[in-house]
C-alpha cells in the first residue's frame, strides 16, 4: 500500500493554442480537504480530468497514491472516486443499475455489486427512486447519483468536480456532512464556486486563475488576507460625526461609511475592538450594533483572481 | 494490450441492457425483419426459382447492413461523446480497448440476435423442401461475420465525432467502399493502369468476395481470418480515435 499522497508535479494542458493548464505542482496528502477555486474556465476541470486519467497531460505529470496518471493509468484509476462535471450518468438506466453496473467495473462481483450498490444508494439518501430511470430525475438527485456512483468502492481518493451544484440546501448540508465524514482518512478534492462551502468543508484552499496556481492556503489564512480582516463595523446614530471622530484614532487606517453601516480598518497588526468600544463609551454614541470583521471571502477571490482592491 | 474479460463483458451487459430500454432495438428489428422478408420473399423471387435454398435471402444481406448496421452503431461513441458519459466511462478502472470491445460486442450480439430471429424463413425452406442445412448455417455464420465487419466500421466512425448523422453518414460511405471493392465497375476504374498487386489487394479487401464464399457452404479459413482482421483493425482504430478525440 502506497501512502496516501496526490503529487502533481508540472502538470500542463494545452488545447491548440489555448494553455488550460500550466505547470501545476502541487501536493496534497491524507485527511486534507482541498477546494479548487477559480474563476469560469480557469483550468479546473482540467486538472481533475488529468489526475483522474481522462486526459493525457501535454506535459508534466502527476502521481496518485505513487502511480503515475500516465505510466499506469488503471492502478491510479482505481484508488480514485470522480464525479466528472455536471455528474454524467447514463440516463435511461435506473439508479440501482447504473450503481450495480459501476460496482461491478469497480471490482465488485456477484453479491456484493448488489450489496455495494445498496450501500451507496442509501448513503445518499436515493432510497425513494432507486428504480427510476436516471434521465427521469430531478437536477439534485441526478448529481446525487453521480455521487453515490464517486463513492461506491470507498475510493481512498475523492475527486469531486462541483459536487453541490444544484442541491437544495437541505442536501448541500447533508452532501456537506457526508465528505466531512469520509475525510478524515482520504484525500478529497472539490472544486466549487460557492465560497462559504470552502469555509465549511476544506481544511485547505487553492485559487487558480488561467491555469496557473494564485493562491495555496488555509481557508482562514486566505480570509485574513481580506482587508476587512479584523475590521469594525457598527451601526451608530450619528455616523458622519462618528466617522470623523474615528479616523482620527491612531490605530485606524481608514474609515468607510456604507449604506448606514460604519467600517473601520485597523492600521497594520492594530487591534480596534477595544479602543473603539471605550470612543463609544466616552461619546455615549447611540449604538445599535458592533461587530468584529472576519473578513469576506468572495472579495479575497475578486482581490487574487482580478487584481482588485475594491 | 491486455484484455481481461470481465471488465468487457460488464460494459457489453450494460450496453445490451440500454438497447431494450429504448425504442431502437425494436425498431431496427422490425425493420430488419419486414426488409429481409421483402427482399426475400419478392424482390428474390424465392418461390418462382424453385430451389430449396436461403441464397435469395442471403444476397440482400449486404445491401440490408449497409444501412441498418451503421443505425446501429452510429450512437456507440458518439452518444457516449454527447452526454459526457464518456468521461465516466474512461475513468473506470478499464482499457479504452477494453470498452471499445465490450461496446461492440454489444452491437454484434444484437445483430445477431435479430439474425437469429429470421427463423421462421428458415421454417419456411425446411417445409418446402430439403435444403441443405449445412449450407444455411454457412449462410448465417457468413452473414453474421459480414455484420460484425461493418459494425467495427460504424463504431470506429460514431467515435470521430458527437453527432450521430454524421457518425451514420460516414459509415455508409465506408462500408460501401469495403463492400464494392472487387465488384467488376469498381476494379474496371484502376485495371489498365494499376499494377495487379493493387488489383489484388483492392479486390481481397471487398466484403462480398468472402461473404459469398462462406454463404456457398465454403467455410474457408482465409475467408474467417479476413473478417476477423477487419474487425479487429477496425476496433483498434476505434480505440486510437477515441482517445483522440474524447477530449473535445
Ligand atoms: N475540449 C476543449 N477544447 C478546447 N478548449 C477547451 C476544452 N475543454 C476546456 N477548454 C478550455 O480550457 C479552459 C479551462 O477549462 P475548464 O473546464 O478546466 O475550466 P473550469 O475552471 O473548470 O471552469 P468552470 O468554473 O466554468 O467549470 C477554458 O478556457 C476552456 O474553454
Ligand atoms: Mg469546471
Amino acid at each position: 500500500m502506497n501512502d496516501l499522497c496526490i503529487e502533481a508535479r508540472a502538470l500542463s494542458k494545452h488545447y491548440g493554442g489555448l494553455v488550460a493548464v500550466d505547470e501545476l505542482s502541487f501536493e496534497v496528502g491524507a485527511g486534507e480537504v482541498l477546494g479548487f477555486l477559480g474563476p469560469n474556465g480557469a483550468g479546473k476541470s482540467t486538472t481533475m480530468k488529468m489526475l483522474t486519467g481522462f486526459l493525457a497531460p501535454t506535459s508534466g505529470t502527476a502521481l496518485v497514491n505513487g502511480h503515475d496518471i500516465v505510466e499506469d493509468s488503471l492502478a491510479a484509476r482505481r484508488s480514485i472516486g470522480y464525479l466528472p462535471e455536471g455528474a454524467p450518468s447514463y440516463g435511461e438506466m435506473t439508479v440501482r443499475r447504473f450503481l450495480e453496473f459501476i460496482a461491478r467495473a469497480r471490482g465488485f462481483e456477484g453479491k456484493s455489486a448488489i450489496t455495494s450498490a445498496g450501500a451507496a444508494i442509501e448513503r445518499l439518501n436515493l432510497d425513494r427512486v432507486p428504480e427510476q430511470t436516471i434521465e427521469t430525475l430531478s437536477k439534485g438527485f441526478k448529481r446525487r447519483v453521480g455521487l453515490a456512483q464517486a463513492i461506491i468502492h470507498d475510493p481512498s481518493v475523492l475527486i469531486l468536480d462541483e459536487p453541490t451544484d444544484g442541491l437544495d440546501p437541505n442536501q448541500k448540508h447533508e452532501v456537506r456532512h457526508l465528505i466531512r465524514d469520509m475525510s478524515s482518512e482520504k484525500i478529497i478534492v472539490i472544486s466549487t464556486h460557492l465560497l462559504e462551502e470552502v469555509d465549511a468543508l476544506c481544511n485547505r484552499a487553492m485559487i487558480i486563475s488561467d491555469g496557473r496556481l494564485l493562491v495555496d492556503d488555509t481557508p482562514q489564512g486566505l480570509i485574513a488576507r481580506s482587508r476587512y480582516h479584523d475590521a469594525i463595523t457598527l451601526v451608530v446614530e450619528q455616523p458622519e460625526k462618528a466617522a470623523s471622530v474615528l479616523s482620527e484614532l491612531p490605530q485606524a487606517r481608514k474609515v468607510e461609511l456604507r449604506e448606514g453601516e460604519l467600517t473601520v480598518f485597523p492600521a497594520d497588526g492594530k487591534k480596534l475592538f477595544e479602543v473603539i468600544s471605550d470612543t463609544v463609551r466616552e461619546n455615549n454614541w447611540q449604538v445599535s450594533e458592533l461587530r468584529l470583521e472576519a473578513g469576506r471571502l468572495d472579495e479575497v477571490f475578486r482581490q487574487v483572481t482580478q487584481g482588485e482592491v475594491s | 494490450m491486455a484484455t481481461s474479460i470481465g471488465p468487457v463483458l460488464n460494459v457489453t451487459r450494460r450496453e445490451l441492457s440500454g438497447y431494450f430500454s429504448t425504442p431502437v432495438a425494436w425498431v431496427f428489428i422490425v425493420i430488419f425483419l419486414v426488409m429481409s422478408g421483402v427482399f426475400t420473399f419478392y424482390i428474390g423471387s424465392f418461390y418462382e426459382r424453385g430451389i430449396a435454398d436461403l441464397e435469395p435471402f442471403f444476397q440482400f444481406h449486404p445491401w440490408l447492413y449497409l444501412f441498418l448496421v451503421p443505425a446501429i452503431g452510429m450512437r456507440l461513441w458518439a452518444e457516449e461523446r454527447r452526454s459526457g458519459t464518456v468521461e465516466l466511462l474512461l475513468t473506470l478502472p478499464l482499457t479504452a480497448w477494453q470498452a471499445v470491445v465490450g461496446k461492440f460486442l454489444a452491437a454484434w450480439f444484437f445483430v445477431g440476435a435479430a439474425l437469429l430471429l429470421t427463423f421462421p424463413v428458415w421454417l419456411t425452406v425446411n417445409y418446402l423442401g430439403q435444403p441443405d442445412n449445412g449450407v444455411i448455417l454457412a449462410g448465417y455464420l457468413g452473414s453474421w461475420l459480414m455484420a460484425g465487419g461493418f459494425l467495427a466500421i460504424a463504431s470506429c466512425m460514431s467515435a470521430v465525432t458527437r453527432n450521430q448523422v454524421v457518425a451514420f453518414i460516414l459509415s455508409v460511405v465506408v462500408c460501401f467502399g469495403f463492400l464494392l471493392s472487387g465488384l467488376p465497375m469498381v476494379m474496371n476504374l484502376f485495371s489498365g493502369w494499376a499494377p495487379q498487386a493493387l488489383l489484388d489487394a483492392i479486390a481481397s479487401f471487398s466484403f462480398l468476395a468472402h461473404f459469398a464464399d462462406i454463404s456457398r457452404g465454403v467455410i474457408d479459413l482465409r475467408d474467417l481470418v479476413y473478417f476477423a482482421l477487419v474487425i479487429t483493425v477496425w476496433l483498434l482504430a476505434n480505440t486510437i480515435v477515441l482517445e483522440l478525440k474524447k477530449a473535445d
